[in-house]
């Protein structure tokens, strides 16, 4: 009986320091919208965090990108064929990146390579004191360091769904047209007349927008939050890419039921 | 003898920054820090006990005590990164605690800290690291920051070094970077966590020798949070000795070097049994021995 | 510090890719290169069964796109839906067109189809047609086709 009742005290606690840390990551969001003016001010450093988030997801982002298009292209082909429909593999490729794989595809990537770098270097940094000396010399670390981070990740987001689902029709496109030999004219008049501009892209991109705020806001918030130890370091920066990437998925579906219903 | 204060012949107005150096008006208090009946508990933990003490201006000041003492709780009471949950703190007559987001940053912006193992923020080179505050808080033009950050880093030995990445250097160069960097706007206060921990002896030398010439150059005041007896009691002016969240004995160099307060003379004398104990609390030996251990 | 024009260059590169890969998809991939900022006159049809019509659905007639459907509302009036649709105003239509809802392929989704009548008078902005067939809906079809049957397989026994 004990048992039981320490089992359900810990679920509670757990289920408390849950919610506790979610106002808390709230409240630091809050922190870090208010800051934001004076790091636009100083907008070299947002370009700079630009760079380390998107620039250097770019090589992975294009990559995936490519390869995700050509399987889609291989895959749609050969079911689409059965039904006599393959011209119309421009429009199956093209609407499954930029309605749904390419915001959340790049948004995984994304989470994994330059969220868990945002993490651990401000984990790293709290953990030397930096951040502390900072305060020490009446500079706000959030203003500084945070802010930036979060504004390039929110920034760089969009633009990389953008180059991933562009890719990725191109990737299609090469297997289905090129190596396959799906008429080239159909595959895009169809893909043209399906895609509908504010419908299914800019949908897609608001959904990029969306997963961008949500995995930099958590990628900055558990480096923030990380013990400032070793194991903390990297307990935080596994967290971020865990907490995000359920995130994604579980906004992402939200975000369809909302855009997409009975279309 | 080129001195980071020494150097002050350059006509420079710093924004927000006093003229402090030049005309001293007779402060009110020759205490430039006061800490008064303060109570400090995290947590329900009780790490601070109604601690007293007072830090004259000009004076290099050493807070001596175990880990978990309550020093380097004491030093965040003073910069303001905390408040007490009694008592008061005062820097220059202010009450830190009273004050607002504004005049905190005022006053952190005289005062310096060095962190344990220099925090130096390693996304820049030295050059920028010491250059950090000046750009952040003055408008001065890049060529007169260029002069003054080599100055700073003349003065702790380390210009030819200003183009490394902190990751390129030792640990007692990185401490002395920091010190230049903690120095770089000419602060009144200087605050030091642990500075000898982890230098080989040459280093600890140099950088206590730092601690002294810089005070005396700026004529400012120095607190040292430390557990390094040699080094301390050869450099500062005044030791407060803290145990368990209370101050048990204070005094200069020599009284504390006589004091015959069991722990301060264990702690002095680097004693292997006295008050703190040699022997983890343990059942008793024999019976450990001869019981067998199921 | 010193790498600063070599940062800003690739910034600036990567945003440029990503308003070009933005600008391709909405261009090349989707269909805001033939989304016409034209002018448009307002024409009101009535029916009895939309079917699977939605809005923003093309208005075709021989085939082209001459216009989409902007509104579908339900008249508590005589009980039918009311669809409103904007036409070019470069396309003009006489008075007496008719509008069919028509599917596009087996399966596909549906649009209005216009045949143009034979009147010299003009459809102006506002103007409702009044020759309308209604979407072809699976149910009845079937059932007509199996009250068919019945009926045939009767007059097979008599």
């Amino acid at each position: 009986m004990t048992a039981v009742i320490s089992f359900l005290e810990q679920l509670g606690g757990r289920a408390t320091g849950a919610i506790h840390r979610l106002g808390f990551a709230s409240r630091f969001l809050l922190l870090t919208l208010r800051s934001s003016g004076m790091c636009f001010r100083r907008f070299s450093l947002v370009v700079r965090e630009i760079y380390f988030a998107g620039v250097l997801s770019l090589i992975i982002i294009l990559v995936s990108g490519l390869f995700v298009g050509m399987v889609l292209g291989l895959q749609g082909y050969d079911t689409l064929v059965r039904y006599g429909s393959s011209s119309a593999l421009g429009v199956l490729v093209a609407l499954s990146l930029v309605r749904e794989l390419g915001p959340v595809v790049a948004g995984l990537l994304f989470a994994s390579r330059a969220g868990s770098a945002i993490t651990a270097e401000i984990g790293l940094m709290k953990a030397t004191e930096q951040l502390a000396a900072m305060e020490m010399m009446a500079v706000d670390p959030i203003a500084r360091v945070i802010a930036p981070r979060f504004w390039a990740g929110v920034i760089s987001m969009p633009l990389l769904a953008a180059m991933f689902s562009a890719m990725g029709i191109f990737g299609g496109y090469l297997v289905g047209v090129r190596l396959i030999g799906v008429d080239e004219g159909s595959f895009w008049s169809q893909m043209q007349a399906a895609v509908d501009f504010h419908e299914d892209i800019l949908n897609g991109v608001i959904k990029s927008v969306v997963f961008g705020v949500a995995v930099t806001w958590i990628a900055v918030f558990e480096g923030y939050d990380a013990p400032p130890t070793a194991e903390g370091v990297s307990g935080a920066t596994t967290r971020t890419v865990v907490t995000s990437s359920l995130t994604i998925l579980a906004l992402d579906f939200m975000l369809t039921t909302f855009m997409f219903r009975g279309a | 003898m080129e001195t980071p204060g020494g150097d002050r012949l350059v006509e420079y107005k710093p924004r927000a920054f006093c003229r402090c150096h030049s005309v001293p008006t007779k402060p009110a208090t020759d205490n430039l820090v006061e800490v008064d009946s303060v109570n400090f508990a995290y947590d329900s933990r009780q790490i601070l006990k109604g601690v007293n003490l007072a830090i004259r201006r000009g004076q290099v000041v050493a807070i001596m005590g175990l880990s978990g003492c309550g020093k380097t709780t004491l030093l965040r009471l003073i910069g303001g990164a905390l408040r007490p949950t009694q008592g008061e703190v005062r820097v220059g007559g202010k009450s830190v605690a009273k004050l607002n987001h504004d005049e905190l940053f005022a006053l952190r912006r005289k005062m310096g800290m060095l962190f344990q193992f220099g925090a130096l923020f390693t996304d820049m080179s030295c050059y920028d690291n010491v250059a950090f505050q000046m750009r952040e808080h003055t408008d001065l033009p890049e060529e007169l920051i260029d002069d003054l950050v080599l100055m700073k880093l003349q003065a702790v030995g380390l210009r030819g070094a200003h183009r490394l990445m902190p990751s390129e250097l030792s640990g007692g160069m990185a401490r002395r970077v920091a010190l230049a960097r903690t120095a770089a706007l000419d602060p009144m206060l200087i605050m030091y966590d642990e500075p000898f921990a982890g230098l080989d002896p040459v280093s600890m030398g140099v950088i206590g020798q730092l601690i002294r010439r810089l005070n005396d150059s700026l004529g400012a005041t120095s607190i040292i949070v430390t557990h390094d007896v040699a080094e301390a009691l050869q450099l500062v002016d005044y030791v407060y000795f803290m145990s368990d969240g209370v101050i048990i004995t204070q005094g200069t160099p020599d009284e504390l070097r006589v004091s015959d307060k069991p722990f301060v003379h264990q702690f002095v004398h680097g004693e292997m049994d006295g008050p703190m104990p040699f022997h983890y609390p343990a059942e008793d030996y024999a019976r450990d021995l001869y019981s067998s251990e199921a | 510090m010193m790498k600063r024009k070599a940062l800003d260059l690739w910034v600036g590169v990567f945003v440029a890719i990503g308003l070009g890969a933005l600008l391709f998809l909405a261009l090349k991939v989707g269909n805001l290169a033939t989304f016409s900022a034209a002018e448009t006159y307002l024409v009101k049809a009535n029916f009895d069964n939309i079917g699977g019509l939605k809005k923003r659905a093309p208005v075709k007639s021989a085939g082209v796109v001459v216009g989409r459907v902007e509104d579908i509302v339900f008249d508590t009036e005589n009980y039918e839906a009311t669809v409103a649709f904007s036409i070019e105003k470069r396309y003009e239509f006489p008075k007496d067109t008719s509008a069919k809802i028509l599917t596009a392929g087996l399966l596909g989704e549906q649009y209005i189809g216009l045949a143009a009548g034979g009147d010299t008078a003009k459809l102006k902005d506002g103007d409702k047609l009044k020759i309308t067939q209604s979407a072809v809906v699976l149910e009845n079809l079937i059932s007509q086709f199996m009250f068919n049957k019945a009926a045939e397989g009767n007059k097979d026994t008599k």
